[in-house]
């Protein structure tokens, strides 16, 4: 099933001094995640990431377009029930303590008495706050407030979880506690939306990525494939150095140690490199594809000003 | 829906409570009615008189600044800091945040309108020689002054739903002291001629009333208020706010919050 299906969804802003023009955001998005999908949103700052979650979460009208969220027209705000969401560098009410907080969100999201009694304090413990007890929010770490940001998106349960940029602005230790945070909802088969610009994050995590510049959709796919559409060499480990000869013509560089022969082939050219391999007898050891990683997917696609547009 | 509403309120009323600025005002007015006694030692015999006079106004006056100061935050705020996006983000509409935000200030205000007001009794009975059945009458005086917060209340609302702090501000106090003299505003309607009568007697309808509010001169001195000026000052101040609420519901409900 579908969790999220963007149709079209744009937004423009009115400038100028009359207000006259209209300066686009977001140009019309089409883009659909898969339940139980982690599906990351990438783009450089600016490019219409947290606008497109903004516009999902009704903070923001689109100009065009509309969404559906598990078949549900995405202004239903009971279709918010089954959303936990995230915003960028979040700011909470400081004067609450963590179990305030939560108890408060989860009654605006119909949790029972019953209910948030025994999930509070368990998602406390679960996101490492057991601990804060009655300590007030401004006395909080950022990495202690983003723990208690995703403690808050997931108070009640939610089928989907939408994070904006959930990495950012954290030391490499918080970092790694959202990571865990995130990778342990996966497991739940929790579908995951989340916005960054931190490609490592992106491609630890993510089934699928879509990456968005200047308000446009770039790009979208499993991490491998996009980063496959980078790549055109394989590494191709062979014994026989009678056979280089043969091939020699195809192989941009080889390396031989004794009759053992590395050598890197375009990708274009691996079918024929084999079959050559094998009229010569030569024994195939391995065969990798040498992928480009999802930076330099990320790169060609979002740095127009540097000429090597995809 | 109740309960949503209900939350937000009991929220926004935690986060007054919390906050500093509340407890100063309340010692402050408290300092002023201890102080009246003093103004009694300058007009002998007038005790009495002046200490109502001066408690209920400091009661009225404290209170509206306590609503116009956190009613134009009670928005802005929120969207400032981005924790109006998590409250958005759930199944809450947004004709309930506003409404939720204001019966949260309301209740604030009533609570310190209380407290205020037990105070002020407290110096009466101490100050002004005990309190008599009479002083009841001083209760509908409270009463109104509890109705004027529900109007300056929901009118800064109104402003801060689209404007900022400083302007909800300016608007809102503006309002509140152009309420006060609603009275004079309508006799100059009634003397002009042409289109300045039509533009004074649309603003002595597009601003509250409060003049009909304030009977602090009348139950001083003992002169009785009727209960069909109750029933209709209450049936005004919760209409008025009614669509003051309801008109800030119709903007914020259109707005792109940035």
């Amino acid at each position: 099933m579908v969790a999220l299906e963007i149709l079209g969804l744009s937004k423009s802003y009115s400038v100028g001094f009359w207000r006259k023009s209209l300066k686009p955001a977001l140009h019309p998005l089409h883009l659909t995640v898969e339940e139980g999908e982690t599906f990351g949103f990438l783009g450089p700052n600016g490019a219409g990431k947290t606008t497109t979650l903004k516009l999902l979460m009704g903070i923001i009208f689109p100009t065009a377009g509309s969404a559906r969220i598990m078949g549900r027209d995405f202004h239903d705000s009971e279709v918010k029930r089954l959303v936990g969401f995230l915003p960028e560098q979040p700011y909470f009410y400081d004067y609450l303590s963590a179990p305030e907080l939560l108890d408060y969100y989860a009654q605006l999201s119909g949790v029972t008495a019953v209910e948030r009694k025994k999930r509070i304090p368990a998602l406390l413990d679960r996101v490492g706050l057991a601990d804060a007890g009655g300590k007030q929010l401004r006395k909080f770490s950022k990495g202690m407030l983003q723990r208690v940001g995703i403690a808050q998106a997931i108070i009640h349960d939610p089928e989907i979880v939408i994070l904006d940029e959930p990495m950012s602005g954290l030391d490499p230790v918080g970092r790694r506690e959202i990571r865990e945070l995130i990778q342990q909802l996966k497991s739940e088969g929790k579908t995951i939306f989340f916005s960054t610009h931190i490609l490592s994050d992106a491609e630890a995590l993510c089934d699928r990525v879509a990456v968005i510049y200047k308000g446009e959709l770039r790009g979208v796919g499993v991490v491998e494939d996009l980063k496959s559409k980078i790549a055109d060499t394989a590494e191709v480990v062979w014994h026989g150095v009678h056979a280089l000869e043969r091939v020699s013509g195809l192989i941009i560089k080889s390396n031989v140690i004794g009759d053992t022969v590395r050598g890197v082939v375009s990708s274009g050219n691996t079918d024929v490199l084999l079959e050559r391999l094998r009229a010569e007898r030569a024994r195939l050891i391995s065969l990798t594809p040498v992928h480009g990683g999802l930076e330099d997917y990320f790169i060609s696609h979002t740095s127009e000003r540097e000429g090597v547009n995809a | 829906m109740i309960a949503r509403i209900g939350s937000i309120g009991f929220n926004t009323f935690r986060e007054a409570v919390r906050d500093r600025v509340l407890y100063n005002l309340i010692v402050f007015v408290l300092l002023l009615v201890a102080s009246a006694p003093l103004f009694g030692q300058i007009s002998i015999g007038l005790e009495k008189l002046i200490l109502i006079n001066v408690g209920l106004s400091a009661i009225s006056l404290f209170g509206v600044i306590i609503a116009i100061l956190i009613g134009i935050g009670l928005v802005y705020k929120e969207i400032e800091k981005k924790t109006l996006y998590t409250i958005l983000s759930r199944p809450v509409r947004r004709w309930e945040f506003i409404v939720g935000k204001y019966l949260g200030l309301v209740l604030t205000l009533v609570v310190n309108g209380i407290l205020m007001s037990a105070g002020f009794f407290l110096a009466l009975a101490v100050f002004g020689h005990g309190l008599g059945r009479a002083d009841a009458a001083l209760l509908i005086a409270i009463y109104f002054i509890l109705l004027q917060f529900l109007i300056v209340t929901a009118i800064t609302l109104l402003f801060s739903s689209f404007s900022t702090p400083i302007f909800s501000a300016v608007f809102a106090f503006a309002f509140f002291v152009i309420g006060t003299m609603t009275d004079d505003l309508r006799s100059f309607a009634a003397a002009a001629k042409g289109i300045t009568k039509w533009l004074l007697t649309a603003a002595a309808y597009l601003v509250p009333n409060l003049s009909s509010l304030n009977v602090i001169s009348r139950v001083a001195h003992e002169r009785p208020v009727g209960g069909s000026v109750v029933l209709y000052n209450t049936m005004y101040a919760l209409l008025y706010s009614v669509a003051a609420v309801a008109a800030a519901t119709f903007i914020f409900e259109r707005r792109d919050l940035k």
